[in-house]
This record gives structure tokens, sequence and C-alpha cells, in this order.
């Protein structure tokens, strides 16, 4: 018996069957109960011992070449069932997504949070104080007197005679900051805010506004430590070959006043409308804290000394995002601020 | 404004490009917006040689205009023309402002070759009835014909138009000061105009009596002058106001406004003959009346200061003079006034009566005395020369003004560890002496009196500091950042808190919105589910911001109503912000509104829309998140402006921290859902996070449903079912609520899914059955319920 034979004829069997059925057929027969190859088995009676034992090897050998063979043919007719199956399965991925909608945030707040989260890691406790503030903290304590002429340009919304009001700025937030630190304690905190003045709204004034201010009052400190500092946010902000630079200002609060612009990044300092042909862009407003205003709060300005700084949040927001309506901040277009749920650039 | 030909007589720039300047000045603080330019080319000066009417006009002249080297044609429409006139004349190409270019044309049929000019037509005047009759300027006979018009008459001057800060507003806004700020930057001596006179030996004490009764008038000066003759001004005076912008009057008028220009004091001078011979300073009488120079009458405040003749008011302090002592073209004798008064009263009182003045702004502002002596001596003097005046000898005056000189003593090393630079002593004499401040210097330390005229500088080291700073110039200052330790910031509490909702329910769609603390007294009106009273502005700007909000629900329905005006319909919002009673008290709110849609897809057959169990899933998970499970319950109440049947309250351990509904329709017929929670309230304490193994052993679900009266709820059947279930029940689900067939009308069904496991054993058949049996009787029983059979 050529068990060669057998081999060759299973491979002819195997040869273009494609379907599961048929192919059961052939293993029944060859290694069915009565398939070729099981009643090669039943010869081994039939040998001798030495010839049993060569035939024995043969035949384990071609039964197992026989499963192999018989096995991957399985595997083969599976695989393409499937891919058929796999191929009536396809879809058309350009089909619209199932939209998972995560909200937006507001404008002004994404900008605050990036400011907060940098100031965070300098060392600045973000707190907030109340919107309905004392004349007092709002003004008195801040170097702003009544009959002050600063006052009028900051015309205020009182709500209870001339000593309750809604604050004007965050500064006071800054005074109840160091009162807390009663005199003794470093300070070092922004207090970003909603603030509120007598404007009518249109596309550059608002009655209702946010401000972004920072304390830092500590021995030894020096307003080229707030020109750093603005450094640090400004390139932040607006990249790291964004300048900045130093103008002399004032504010009651501060002593010696600077107001503090950032190169153009627009035109990048050659001249346009956004910077109004000067290259520059006033950001923020700070100085070194008035000695009156620490004297107020209980720092002695023979031991202590800080700078402050502010800026407007919706301002900034403008310059950064190319907003050029302040309404927009309010308005609430959320066909506007859906694009605002995204990380900044790199 | 500061006219640069004028600051000439007291500092030397004549070497300065004065563009160039004006950017060192602006380095140092001072904003110069405008440098202006007057020259116009095309501009030269004509004479007219012949001047007869138009043939078709009644009221146009043909004019011949010698112009030097030529005569032209020229048609003009001004009254004033006539022969032998000197004139301006615009030849084509000239430029005038308003880009108004003069072109070769023919008037009616005649050629007309060029334009005689008016002054406010070359921009030194403005255009008003009265000076529109005035017609064409005369240019004075002596004048060359065909030189450059604007040179000879040296109006082609530079001026600085300033935007300074309020604290600069006095110093920097007259001529002298001006000198003193470019003197400090350049390091030049300022020298003080000629105030001398030859008085005569009449004493003004002879004439007058002062006195002053209010404390708004600290200081008064006043210095008499006769034999005035009223004429024309000297040329340079009526130049220099001009170009500024002023209209010369006559040469007493002109004189005392010169003066102002220079040292920035006003000056009022009366007719002395009709003012008589006493002077009172004294407080307004409550509706006292006085006829202004304007010829207006005005009703006074016991805040107004007035002048008075010792009975009735001359003059409103600081404002402007009464009309009874003007001076007229038959004034003789003057007295003039040189005063200090209360600035702020100045303001208000000017405010008050919508009556602004060279005097009133210049006062407003705050006024140093260091010039009211200088400025009338300097008034007596150009009066001798210009006016023909006699001045009296002696001075009447009030002195009760604090001129304690503010003195700062301080060393270098406080300067630098101000502004982080390291200059030396011998840099800060030259910056003091550089800034005009005289100071004594011992052993390292300065003694640096302030100048009366620097009324922004306190005696502060922090004030010299900027001052030298500001001269060391801001660019040269190097970047340092604090040396202060190192550490981490942190949020306030509540701030984070509002960031810790606020990021949640972003990721659970919502979008962040921004509006307004003030609302008008209708949408204040709206959703005061709060025993809460409101505070309305005593002042506001317009009714619809005249209330502090005490929910932001309405806010939000406006943000909503402006987006569905917009076609943007799946509207789901939130803002966390601050809201005050009328105690004051703070609360901060987390408020949400839904509306539209939530998740959608329709070709995929996807789409939730919002609607109330929504907004109670979003509600719930903020709960959740903050770690409140099973301590918050939704509580059916009946809240304003919310659906009656549709809306809860929302209770944390059982105590009310906000509400959740549909807007009632009747405020909208489309269906919006908001919820309000007390920021405050979600603030309160939770236990630590423990780790929960899930189930080992095999967890046996089971399923009941009963049928209930209407208005027994879910809830209900839950705590029963829980508290009956034991410890072996680990979870109750509700999967199915029906109306309908085999229910009657005024009940419904309700099928829980319910999951039985123990942390230790398999649990059996048998011991789950008896759980559950109990659960039902128990329902059953407590609630008159009935178990439904499928």
């Amino acid at each position: 018996m050529n068990l060669e034979n057998i081999l060759k004829e299973l491979k002819d069997d195997l040869n273009g069957v494609s379907d599961e059925h048929t192919l059961s057929d052939i293993k029944t027969k060859y290694l069915g109960k009565k398939g070729q190859i099981t009643a090669l088995y039943a010869k081994m009676k039939e040998l001798n011992s030495d010839e049993k034992k060569s035939f024995g090897a043969e035949l384990n050998s071609l039964k197992d070449e026989a499963t192999k063979l018989i096995d991957s043919k399985k595997k083969e007719i599976e695989n393409e069932l499937l891919n058929e199956k796999l191929q009536n399965e396809s879809i058309d991925i350009s089909l619209q997504a199932t939209e998972i909608k995560v909200g937006a945030p507001s404008i002004l707040e994404k900008l605050i949070e990036d400011i907060e989260g940098l100031l965070i890691s300098m060392g600045y406790d973000v707190v907030d104080g109340p919107e309905i503030e004392l004349d007092k903290y709002n003004f008195e304590m801040l170097n702003l007197p009544k009959g002050h002429p600063a006052r009028d340009a900051q015309d205020t919304f009182y709500v209870k005679g001339d000593e309750l009001l809604l604050r004007s700025q965050t500064s006071p937030v800054q005074i109840r900051s160091m009162l807390a630190g009663k005199g003794e304690k470093p300070i070092r905190m922004i207090c970003p805010g909603k603030t509120y003045r007598r404007d009518d709204d249109d596309a550059t004034h608002s009655h209702q506004f946010m401000q972004i201010e920072g304390l830092l009052v500590d021995k030894n400190i020096s307003l080229s430590d707030l020109k750093g500092t603005f450094d640090v946010i400004a390139k932040y902000l607006f990249g790291d070959d964004c300048e900045t630079r130093f103008r002399p200002s004032y504010y009651p609060f501060t002593e010696p006043s600077v107001e503090m612009d950032i190169s153009c990044h627009h035109c990048k300092g050659k001249g346009c409308n956004i910077c109004k042909n000067t290259g520059w862009i006033t950001v923020s407003g700070g100085g070194m804290v008035h000695p009156k205003v620490l004297e107020n709060c209980g720092y002695d300005p023979k031991v202590w000394s800080g700078f402050a700084f502010g800026f407007g949040a919706e301002r900034l927001a403008m310059i950064k995002y190319g907003i050029d309506d302040l309404r927009v901040f309010y308005t609430n277009d959320l066909r506007e601020s859906r694009v605002f749920d995204r990380k900044e650039a790199n | 404004m500061i006219d640069l030909e004028w600051i000439k007589d007291y500092i030397d720039i004549s070497d300065q490009d004065l563009k160039e300047l004006a950017v060192k000045i602006t380095k140092a603080g001072i904003n110069i917006e405008k440098v202006i330019t007057n020259h116009i080319d095309n501009l030269v000066i004509g004479e007219v040689v012949s001047c007869e009417m138009h043939p078709d006009s009644d009221h146009l002249h043909v004019c011949l205009v010698n112009i030097g080297e030529e005569v032209k044609q020229i048609v003009c429409g001004a009254s004033n023309v006539r022969e032998g006139l000197k004139v301006i004349v615009a030849l084509p190409g000239a430029i005038l402002p308003g880009n108004f270019e003069i072109k070769k044309s023919k008037i009616r049929g005649v050629d007309s070759n060029g334009m005689l000019c008016a002054l406010y037509e070359l921009g030194l005047e403005e255009k008003n009835d009265e000076t529109y009759s005035k017609g064409i300027y005369e240019v004075y006979k002596e004048a060359p014909v065909g030189a450059d018009a604007m040179e000879y008459l040296k109006l082609d001057n530079t001026l600085y138009e300033l935007d300074v800060h309020k604290h600069r507003n006095n110093d920097c806004y007259y001529h002298i000061g001006f000198a003193y700020e470019i003197g400090a930057i350049l390091n030049r001596p300022v020298t003080l105009p000629d105030d001398t006179t030859n008085p005569i030996a009449d004493d003004i004490k002879n004439h007058f009596i002062l006195n002053v009764e209010t404390d708004k008038c600290p200081y008064y000066l006043a210095k008499m002058v006769t034999d005035v003759k009223i004429g024309d001004s000297p040329e340079f005076i009526k130049r220099r106001l001009m170009a500024y912008g002023m209209r010369s009057i006559n040469n007493v008028v002109d004189i005392s406004n010169y003066v102002m220009l220079e040292y920035g004091q006003p000056l009022h001078f009366f007719d002395k003959d009709t003012l008589g011979d006493k002077i009172l300073v004294r407080d307004a009488k409550e509706g006292e009346e006085i006829v202004t120079l304007d010829g207006k009458k005005r009703v006074l405040t016991s805040s107004d200061i007035v002048i008075t003749d010792g009975d009735k008011p001359v003059c409103l302090a600081g404002v402007m003079g009464g009309e009874n002592t003007e001076v007229t073209d038959k004034t003789t004798s003057i007295l003039i006034e040189s005063a200090i008064f209360d600035g702020v009263s100045i303001r208000n009182t000017s405010s008050r009566l919508d009556l602004r003045s060279e005097a009133s702004i210049r006062y407003g502002k705050g006024l140093s005395y260091e010039y009211t002596l200088k400025a009338i001596e300097r008034a007596c003097h150009l009066l001798e020369k210009y006016a023909g005046a006699k001045v009296l000898s002696g001075m009447v005056s009030y002195d009760n003004i604090d001129k304690t000189p503010k003195i700062v003593t301080f060393k270098s090393s406080e300067i630098n560890s101000l502004l982080g630079i390291t200059i030396s002593d011998e840099d800060v004499k030259v910056e003091l002496n550089r800034l005009g401040f005289p100071f004594e210097y011992h052993k390292g330390e300065f003694k640096a009196t302030i100048p009366a005229r620097r009324l922004d500088i306190d005696p502060y080291v922090n004030d010299i500091a900027e001052e030298v700073g500001r001269l060391y110039g801001y660019h040269n200052l190097v970047s340092t950042l604090p040396s202060v330790p190192i550490k981490r910031g942190e949020y306030a509490v509540d701030i984070m808190y509002r960031k810790i909702i606020s990021k949640r329910l972003r990721s659970l769609g919502l979008n962040e919105v921004k509006t307004y603390t003030l609302v008008s007294p209708a949408m204040a009106d709206r959703f005061k589910y709060e025993d809460k009273k409101q505070v309305i502005l005593p002042k506001p700007m317009s009714v619809d911001k005249s209330v502090i909000r005490t929910s932001l629900i309405p806010s939000l329905l406006k943000v909503y109503e402006y987006n569905h005006d917009h076609k943007v319909m799946d509207v789901n919002i939130y803002e966390i912000a601050k809201t005050y009673d009328d105690s004051y008290n703070e609360e901060s709110k987390v408020c949400m509104l839904m509306s539209g849609k939530y998740l959608f897809n329709q070709w995929h057959g996807i789409n939730i829309k919002v609607d109330f169990y929504v907004i109670k899933g979003i509600v719930q998970n903020i709960l959740d998140y903050l770690g409140f499970k099973n301590r918050y319950t939704f509580e059916k109440a009946e809240i304003a402006d919310l659906h009656p049947g549709i809306c809860a309250k929302v209770m944390l351990d059982r105590k009310m921290i906000g509400v959740i509904g549909k807007v009632h329709p009747m405020i909208t017929k489309d269906d919006i859902y908001v919820a309000e929670l007390s920021l405050e309230a979600l603030m309160s304490k939770v236990k630590p996070i423990k780790f929960k193994e899930a189930p080992k052993y095999p967890e046996i679900v089971k399923d009941m449903a009963f049928i209930v009266k209407d208005n027994v709820t879910s809830d209900e059947i839950i705590s029963v079912i829980k508290k009956a279930g034991g410890r072996l029940l680990t979870d109750v689900k509700l999967f199915d609520v029906y109306k309908g067939e085999h229910v009657s009308a005024d009940e419904k069904s309700l099928a829980y899914s319910l999951k039985f496991s123990s942390p230790d054993r398999t649990l059996s058949e048998e011991e789950v059955m008896e759980v559950f049996n109990n659960i039902i009787l128990k329902v059953e029983d407590k609630l008159d319920a009935q178990l439904r059979n499928k």
C-alpha cells in the first residue's frame, strides 16, 4: 500500500474546496471511522513486529500530515467566510458622526484660567472679594479720598449712600488681602473678577467688565521685578517673541506707576490698525504699591515693598483672539463661543 | 496744547528737532499725542489792487490781487474785501485743512485763480457765525506782498497736543510748567518772563477793602491799575492766542488769557468803577442769582463760591465773571484778581451749571499757589506795557493757604531698591538738579524740597523714585523676578468649587455664559423662589440695569432668547455668579438652562431631547461628583415661574439648596428646563473616597412591578424596597413606567429590577426569594400597592 498515493489523493481532493461541508466529507473519507487512513490501522495486525514498527511510524506521520492539511484548509475556508462577512459589514465612514458635545468655556473665563494657571505656578494665590464693596476699600484706602479727581474716571454705581458700591475695580480685594495679612505676612495674590462702572455699553465700553489684578508684597521688591513678571505673563499669552516695554503713568495707588505695553503681535512692530501704527499695544497698568496704601493696610513701607498690576480681561481677550466688539463677551452667541472649546496653540 | 514757539521765551530749545523732542518727552511720561505743524504751502500775502462787483452776483467780488510777481484775478464773497486790503491768498495747489485743495476755477463765469482766506479756513479759528461774519483775515498794512503768509504771520509754529494723566494735568498745561518739564529732560534752565512794573505812589489800599468769609478760598490777591486804554493787542499776543485757538478780543482781555496760558493761573479783571470799593468772597446764598458774562442768569446754591461787592455777587468764583462788572471799551480802572479756590467746589459748580470755562477747568484740576503772585505781577507788567496802564502800589491780599513745603528725606539706596537699578549719590544729585528740586545733601542723606507747582508729588521716596526713574528711562530697567520663597499658589476654596463645577458642567455638554449682574425690574420679578428682597440701585444708568439680581435664571433665559432668535435651537448653558439680597448678603449660584437636543444624530436615529429627566441627570451628576450620593432628594413643590407639575426643590441633607423644573408655559412656549443651586450649599463637607470591592459571588437579579395610585412616587417605592431589602439587596433600578390597558386611569405601573448579592457567599434561591417576597409585602402594605402579574 502506497501511503504516498493516499497523501497525493488527499491533496487532489482538497484542491479547490471552498466550503465546510465538502471539507467535512473529505475528512470523513480519510480520517473518519471508515476512512482510508483509519482503515490502514486495521491492517497493522497482519504485520510482524518489525514491520508494525516501521509501518506504524509511517502511518502516524501520514495521519498527522493529513490532519494538518485538512485543518489548514479549514482555517482557510473560515477566513474566507469571515472576510466575506466583514466585507458585507463595511460602512460609509464618511457619514456624519454622533457629536459628543462638551461645553465651551466663557471666553473671559478661559483667558482668566490660563493666567491663573501661570501665576499659581509662580506662587500666587487666587482670591476673590465681594462685588458689593465698601467705598473705603474700593477708594479711600487706595489713596482715592472723596473728591479725588481720579474718582470721576471711575464713575461708580453706588448701592447705598456713599458707603456701599458695586466695585469699580478689583483692587479692594488687594486691600482685603493685606488687611488679612496684618502687616506681617508676605502677599502674593491675583484677584480676577467682575467690576462695574457707569459706562454705556458699546463696542469699547461695558458697564460690567472683568479685571485681573495681581499684588505681591514682600521685602526688597522692585519695579524691575514687576518688569520681569510682566515679561513672563506677556510671553505666556502672546508667544516667546513678544517684547514688552514700560511707560511712566499715574495711578493713585501705585508710585512709581507704569503702563505696560506689548509689541504688536499682529504686525510684529511694523505698525498696523491694531497698534495704531505705533508697534505697541498697552495691555496693563501697574507700579510699586503706594506707601500710603501699604500704611493704610498695616504694612510699614520702610520694611515692606511690593508691586501691583492689572489687566482688563476683555481687552486682553480682544487682542489675543482678534475680537473687535466688547459686547461679544456678554451676548453669548453659542455659534461664537463654541470655538473656544479647545486648547491654545503651542 | 503747548506752543513750542512760545516755549522758547522760557527755555532754549532752538537746537532741538521738535519731533524728536516730543518722543523724548513722551518717553519720560508726558504723552504727546500729536505734533501739529501749521505750515501750509502756496499761501502768500497779497494786496487787493482792485475790487469790483461780480457781474452776475449781488455779493461776490472780482478782485485783482498782487502777489508780488504777478497779479491774479480772484473771486471773493467776503463782505469786508476792498481795494488796498492786505490779505492771505491761497494759490492753486494749496491744501487747506479738511484736505480742501485750491484749484483754478470759474465762478459764475468769471475766472478765479485762488482764494482769499479767513482764519477759520486755515484751521486757526473755529468756524461759527461770528468768525464767518468777520470775513477774510485782514493782514496788517506793513506785511510784504508775496511773502509766505504762515511764516510771516508766525503761525507756522509747532504745537504739541498733550494727553497727560490727571496728576500732571495742572503743571503741564501751561507754558512755564511745560518749560520746566522740558528743562528736566534736556537738563536746561528755565527763565521766567519779566514781571517788573513802575508803580505809582497811590496805593490800592486807599481804594479797596478785601474780606474772605469762606474756607474755600484760602488765597486771594488783588492789584489795581488805572488809565487803561482799551485797544488792539500786540501782534505776538494775538498770534499766540490764535495759535492756541483763542480769539483776540482786546489788549486787556487778551492779557488775562495770555498770562493764564503762561502760568496756568486764571486771572479775573473787574471794572473798578462798576465794582465799587469792596470785595467780599463768601459762600453763595441758596437761590442767589448772578448774570454771568455769557449773558445767562445763574441760580446759585450754598456750595458755590461768589465774589461780591460786599452785597451782590459780581463773579462766580473760579468759573465766570459777572456781567455787572465786566471790562468794556469804556473801562479805565481795573481790579485784577489772582486767587486759589477749592477745586472740588469749582468742579461741582461748573458741572451743576453745565458751565465750563478756561478758569473752571484749571481750578477743577487743582491749582498750585506757586504762581498766584507771579501771574498778577506779570499781568500788571503787560498792562503797563501794552495797555498804557498805571499800576498802583501795594496789593490787597488774604493768605490762609498752607505753604508748608513738601520735604522728602531719603538715601539713593532706597531709590535703587525701589526701581531695581544702581545709581550713585552723584547721579541722584544730577537728577534733582534737572528736576529743579532744591535739596540738601549730608553724609549720604538727601533732603529734597518739592516745588509747589508739582501738586502730583507727595513727600515719599517713591515719588522721588518715580521722577528719577522716568528721567533715567524705564526702557533701561532690566527684567528680574522677585526673590521670594518658592511656593505653589492655590485657589481660594469658593473659587476652587466654582472651577470644579464649571469643568464638570462643561464636560456634561453645557456651555458657560457670562451675563450682567444688573437686570431690569421685569427680569428681577421672575423666579423669586426664595424669600429674598432685591437691591435697587438708587441712581441707575437706565431702568434695564437697575436691580441687582438674586437669581440667574432670567439672565440665562435672555441668552436663550438671543440664540433662539439666531436659529441656535440647542441651548445648553450654565453660569456661576454672585447674587446679593437687600441686606447685601452674598450667595453664589450655579444656574443651568437646557433646551433642544442633548445628543443627536438624525440619520442614525439618535435623538435625545432635553427633558426634566435629562436636566435632573445633570444635577445628580454634579451632586454625586461632589460626594453627596444618598444625601440629596428632589421634592415636588410649587415654584414661582416653573411649570407647577414639572418642578422640584433640590434638597441636600433635608435643606433646600435650589430648584429644578420646566419654565412655566406662561413665560415661554418653548420647552426650556432650568435648575439653580446655591454654590455655598454645595461646599458642605463630604467623606473621603473609599474603595469598594466588586461582588465576588454571583449576583441574582429579580424584577417586580407594582400598580399604585398616581400620587405615589417612585422615590417612595424605592425607599420601601430598600428598607425591606436589607443588606442583601445591593441595587434597585426603575425600568418601566406604564399607564394604559389593564391599569385604571388614576393608577400607574412601575417596574423595578433588583440585584441581590452577599460579599461572603453565594446566595441560594430560597434565601433571595424570602427577601423578595418580604419586599413585595412591605410595598403592598405601606403604599397600597398591588403586585402586577405579568
